[in-house]
């Protein structure tokens, strides 16, 4: 038994990937408590959606793909707040327009491009083939994200709990939520390589939701979102080397089993004790 | 946004001027750019230190208007109001505003500690942690409102009562001069009625200022010596008896009101309705 645990990860594509997954879900998880507390799961799947024709125009020039995605995902934080400044119209209105939009442009874009192959794992992840160069840049976004978190966490909590205090102290809500927007292009983005940008939402959305579920205290929520992306990755990894399973479908459909299970049987909180 | 970076946490420059009202609100006509009639028209009033204003009027008044301007969350025309001397936005730290219960996500996870810590926020500012002095007053505001006990809790697990101390907890902590709060008593029982009247009044013998808006008019005699009766502009301005007439109470909520006499009794409910 052991030996079955252990010998799959004496491989370095797969010791990569266990980091990959550990680096990702920790930054995913904690700025995912702020996604999903805060009611912008809409917004962090329409950045990852919104990334695709970046990462198409920076592969046909030979550009670093996390650097088109990132500018794409900034583009697209920045571009929701713009169009629904003035209430003109809804933000989910806007986040619509713009996600099916984008994701329009980087299909077309997709379809210039011959080795298409490759885009493919940007479509659906590929945690066994990351580099060490990747998770250099996934290790940076991590602690930037979690560094932001620390610095900037009773601004984050103020803006979330009463906005209206936070303009009477001279505390713009539009300027911590823009910040915000920002680092989930981040991490979306390193996101994307571990599960694809189809399905790089639930990283951000499904570990802290279940972990909602199951306590009320926000570095909590945090911690446990963190554990359960890790475990997803663990069981996408071994199922894609023993059972030769996809390992993005498989990672976010561990998360969705796990939310599935909190939310039936959530100490107190549980369909099942209601 | 540049003004906000600029206010947020440096404010202690702009100190109350000498013999300068708390409140001084000049000939103010605000329209929503979303509406065609003007929310609030011509308003003029001035609230000199220590004083307790009742700002009474019905739904739609223009009451929360009044408070969120004043507040800063509403940008005034230029010149039209002024706090201590300054104009409005330039002293926010002057300014506790306690907003009405549907502004605030209840649900977000913070302790009650962490709310009324959040009354400290104006004087730490950007990357700066609580410090001492501000422990000791977030302890001496929370013992006042007799909060101590429930310091550790989440905000989501208290009584409507019990969060709306801890609201004006908060509003203690920042020690504020110029205290705005709207709709305060809403469906309070009345010991927690009874317990912010007394903190208030208190805070009055301190010279600070209080004004506190309701459609309520049930308590108002008992509690403040002056009252401000708003719809859209300033209907009458002075003592509580001359203000809550039955020719002002009428007008405003277009109901004649029951005396003592009338025996049909149909519509005692008259100077509450909405």
């Amino acid at each position: 038994m052991l030996q079955w645990l252990i010998e799959p990860l004496t491989y370095g594509f797969m010791q990569r990937g266990l980091l990959a997954g550990l680096l990702v879900g920790t930054a995913c998880a904690v700025l995912g408590a702020f996604v999903v507390l805060r009611g912008m799961a809409f917004v962090g799947d329409a950045i990852a959606h919104t990334v695709l024709p970046g990462v198409v125009i920076a592969f046909l020039n030979g550009v670093n793909l996390f650097v088109g995605a990132l500018v794409a995902g900034i583009v697209t934080a920045l571009g929701i707040g713009w169009f629904s400044k003035d209430r003109e119209i809804q933000e989910d209105t806007a986040i619509g327009v713009m996600f099916s939009g984008f994701f329009a442009l980087g299909i077309a874009l997709l379809s210039q491009v011959r080795s298409y192959r490759d885009l493919t794992h940007i479509l659906f992840g590929n945690i066994l083939g990351i580099s060490a160069a990747d998770l250099w840049i996934m290790l940076a976004v991590t602690l930037t994200a979690l560094l932001a978190v620390v610095l900037f966490y009773k601004e984050l909590l103020v803006t979330s709990f009463d906005p209206g205090h936070a303009v009477a102290i001279g505390l713009s809500p539009g300027l911590v939520r823009y910040g915000l927007l920002v680092m989930l292009a981040l991490v979306i983005v390193s996101g994307i390589q571990a599960v694809g940008v189809v399905m790089v939402a639930a990283l951000l959305v499904t570990p802290a939701a279940t972990a909602s579920l199951l306590t009320r205290q926000l570095p909590r929520i945090m911690i446990l979102g963190a554990l359960f992306s890790l475990l997803a990755t663990l069981t996408g990894l071994y199922a894609s080397y023993y059972g030769g399973m996809p390992s993005g479908p498989t990672i976010v459909l561990t998360l969705t089993g796990m939310f599935v299970l909190a939310f039936l049987f959530a100490p107190g909180r549980g369909l099942v004790w209601r | 946004m540049a003004s906000y970076l600029a206010t947020y946490g440096r404010v202690h420059t702009a100190r109350p001027l000498p013999g300068e009202a708390a409140l001084c609100v000049e000939g103010l006509t605000f329209t929503y750019p979303s509406s065609s009639s003007p929310a609030l028209q011509d308003v003029s009033l001035c609230v000199q230190p220590g004083e307790k204003v009742a700002l009474v009027g019905p739904n739609g008044a223009g009451k929360s208007t009044l408070i969120k301007l004043v507040a800063g969350l509403l940008r005034p025309p230029a010149d039209t109001i002024r706090v201590y001397g300054h104009p409005a936005g330039s002293c926010h730290h002057h300014i506790g505003y306690v907003p009405q219960r549907n502004d605030v996500d209840w649900r977000f996870p913070v302790t009650v500690r962490q709310v009324v810590m959040m009354g400290r926020y104006t004087h730490l500012g950007w990357l700066k942690w609580p410090r001492p002095i501000d422990r000791e007053a977030v302890d001496r505001a929370l013992e006042i409102m007799q909060l101590t006990e429930l310091a550790d809790k989440q905000i989501s697990e208290l009584s409507g009562g019990q969060q709306q101390r801890v609201m004006l907890a908060r509003a203690l902590a920042q020690d504020a001069d110029l205290l705005l709060l709207d709709e305060p008593l809403n469906n309070l029982d009345v010991p927690t009625q009874e317990m912010i009247f007394h903190t208030l009044e208190q805070l009055a013998q301190q010279q600070r200022t209080v004004i506190v808006s309701t459609h309520d008019l049930g308590i108002l005699p008992i509690h403040f010596s002056r009252a401000v009766f708003l719809d859209r502009r300033v209907v009458a301005d002075g003592p509580v008896s001359e203000v809550l007439t039955a020719e002002t109470l009428a007008r405003a909520y277009g109901v004649r009101l029951c005396t003592d006499h009338d025996e049909s009794g149909g519509e005692s409910d008259a100077s509450v309705a909405d």
